[in-house]
């Protein structure tokens, strides 16, 4: 349960007169998801009920917060948001921002739980009063296809995998990638419908019998395929996507959207991370401040559950 | 509205103890078995079954499988289960067929709410272990599977709020797409299956205003062809779903024998959400009432349970 105390230190600290950051911040990283949940109901000023089930951010404290903390407010709002309105809201700005972008709508539809997924599209219906599919409509590329069936997906996430059924269907991805034309990969039917509708564990099996049939991976194959590999490594092997954006993250010459990358993908998956053991040196090294303070806070208490 | 009669007060035990009484012995008490529920709502044909199942340590559907048979018990057996679950046994059903009955699928996936039909997927993974949509690319191909796949997936926006430049614009592509045959299938099913149900109906009339005829009868064509036939019937069923099921049933009836899955399917199905209304329809159309037709057409204990289901008084 969150204590008054808790949730009149996060109004004070959003009514732009002034915040107590190191008590902030204690709060949202020592925060379960339970816990930000009754933190969310008791904070009446800054979230609504919404009618799909979950509790909606109030537009006008998002500007306030603008003005306050910048980078840390980045930081803060992806950690204090529903995780359902969070991802639909990265998913409504990626496909504002263009092609360099879509990489996060693959990360968001492939990386979370089926009814995670479903909770995003529910969100962003009440935030955005479109479907996210209608929405992709706006992408005149040829990813669209690939992105809306993605985004449509509700895999099965049981287990049990037909092994021979996984056998040919990462055939049908071989030859797709090395008899046709690899340009035309996006509009391969079959292997759209592969990618979007089979359960990770049966993509896991196929990844695995790839590999063994041609010797080299399937990731490895589709190198320079941009969203496609990324396709396949969030549903596969998610932990060297991640991994790979957290390292371009903190690269010297790193740009503004990569370091954003960064605060999303710990937000997101610290507990993944801590069991990966993503190494906080790096982060310790380049970040600053509040900022700083933040991002370690999260991943130290990723093991909290 | 429905059409199904409900008692106000309703004993879910008194119900489960009838039940079992008309299951056991020798024979089976048919008519008890339509009295009780073909006048209990989906709500209370669940709590029946949990009641039955405490009281008697059996699964009711089980017994009523064991116990029926022919068209009976198949309508029996889709009356008494979830809404969800039953939708997701009528997909599993229509796909499994040697020539899948892709009308179904776009029925359960067009007619259905956007909530209903997400209960329909979870449903569905429950029961088969493989989500509908992979089930439905596996056993379709072509153009037709991408329609079908991206109807199921659908998610659609549940709100009144109409474009009418968007209206315009896709009405435009959608009789681009039509005239000439020339059809661009993406586009197509890209509106079909994203836009929200009061949008596609503000496409639709916009259309027809503008050609000053509907687009279904723009796609009268070649019955052998799979797709078509497919594409007319969603855009039926998001037109206008109650005289889509009209013409179901019409069908139906005026085979040589009866269609009984279609007329067992729309029947189950539409009792507890606007039978009535598609009952008007079909008197309007056929000067007959479906009470009538069907009571023509079929007989026994499947006649009978199909009349308490259209609401006869018994």
């Amino acid at each position: 349960m969150a204590l008054p105390v808790d949730i009149e230190a996060l109004d004070k600290a959003f009514s732009g007169i002034g915040v107590d950051e190191k008590s902030l911040i204690s709060i949202l990283t020592n925060s379960n998801e339970e816990h930000k949940i009754s933190l969310r109901k008791g904070s009446s000023k800054l979230f609504i009920e919404d009618e799909n089930g979950f509790e909606r951010w109030d537009q006008s404290s998002i500007k306030i917060l603008k003005h306050q903390f910048n980078r840390f407010r980045d930081a803060v709002v992806l950690s204090l948001l529903h995780p359902w309105e969070r991802d639909a809201r990265l998913i409504e700005k990626a496909i504002r921002k263009g092609p360099k972008h879509y990489n996060v709508i693959v990360e968001v539809a492939c990386t979370r739980s089926s009814d995670q997924l479903l909770g995003a599209r529910k969100a962003y219906h009440s935030l955005f009063h479109h479907s996210i599919e209608e929405h992709l409509t706006h992408i005149k590329g040829r990813e669209r296809k690939l992105l809306v069936a993605l985004v449509s997906a509700y895999r099965y996430e049981g287990t049990g995998v037909n092994e021979d059924v996984a056998k040919s269907e990462a055939q049908i991805l071989y030859e797709a990638i090395n008899n046709g034309d690899k340009n035309k990969l996006l509009d391969h039917e079959d292997a759209i419908m592969i990618l979007a509708t089979r359960s990770k564990q049966h993509l896991q099996a196929l990844y695995r019998h790839y590999s063994q049939s041609y010797g080299k991976t399937l990731a490895q194959d589709l190198e320079g395929e941009g969203i496609l590999k990324d396709t396949v490594e969030c549903l596969c092997t998610p932990q060297t996507y991640f991994t790979r954006v957290l390292e371009a993250a903190v690269k010297e010459d790193a740009d503004e959207e990569s370091k954003r990358a960064l605060t999303r993908v710990i937000v997101t998956q610290k507990e993944q991370l801590v069991q990966e053991g993503f190494v906080p040196n790096k982060i310790q090294d380049i970040l600053l401040g509040l900022y700083k303070d933040f991002l370690l806070a999260s991943i130290a208490s990723g093991d909290i559950k | 509205m429905a059409t199904i009669d409900v008692p106000e007060q309703v004993s879910v035990l008194a119900d489960a103890e009838a039940l079992r009484k008309a299951c056991k012995g020798w024979g089976t008490d048919e008519k008890a078995i339509i009295s009780v529920l073909g006048h209990r709502n989906a709500v209370q044909r669940k709590q029946i079954r949990l009641a039955y199942e405490d009281l008697y340590q059996e699964d009711l559907i089980k017994r009523l499988e064991s116990e029926l048979s022919g068209d009976f018990e198949k309508a029996v057996y889709r009356w008494v289960l979830d809404p969800a679950d039953r939708d997701a046994v009528l997909a599993n059903v229509a796909i499994k067929k040697l020539s899948p009955d892709h009308h179904v699928i776009v029925e359960i996936s067009c007619t259905r709410s956007p909530e209903e039909l997400l209960a329909v997927r979870r449903a569905y993974q429950a029961r088969y272990k493989h989500s509908l949509e992979e089930d439905v690319a596996a056993h379709t191909k072509g153009d037709t599977r991408k329609l079908l796949v991206s109807l199921v997936s659908a998610f659609r926006y549940d709100g009144e709020e109409i474009n009418t430049r968007v209206a315009n614009s896709e009405a435009k592509i959608l009789h681009e797409a039509v005239k000439d045959k020339e059809f661009n299938h993406e586009e197509i099913i890209r509106i079909l299956s994203t836009r929200s149900k009061m949008q596609l109906m503000a496409t639709f009339n916009r259309y027809r205003d503008d050609h000053g005829t509907t687009i279904t009868k723009n796609l009268e064509g070649d019955s052998g062809d799979e797709f078509l036939k497919t594409l007319r019937a969603t855009i039926r069923c998001l037109n206008d779903p109650k005289k889509y099921f009209e013409k179901v049933l019409r069908n139906s009836i005026r085979r040589v024998g009866t269609d009984e899955d279609a007329l067992t399917r729309v029947i189950v199905t539409r009792a507890e959400k606007d039978l009535k209304d598609i009952k008007e329809l079909y008197y309007k159309r056929n000067s007959v009432s479906l009470d009538q037709a069907v009571a023509k057409d079929t007989s026994g204990d499947y006649k009978a349970l199909l009349l308490t289901l259209l609401g006869k008084e018994d």
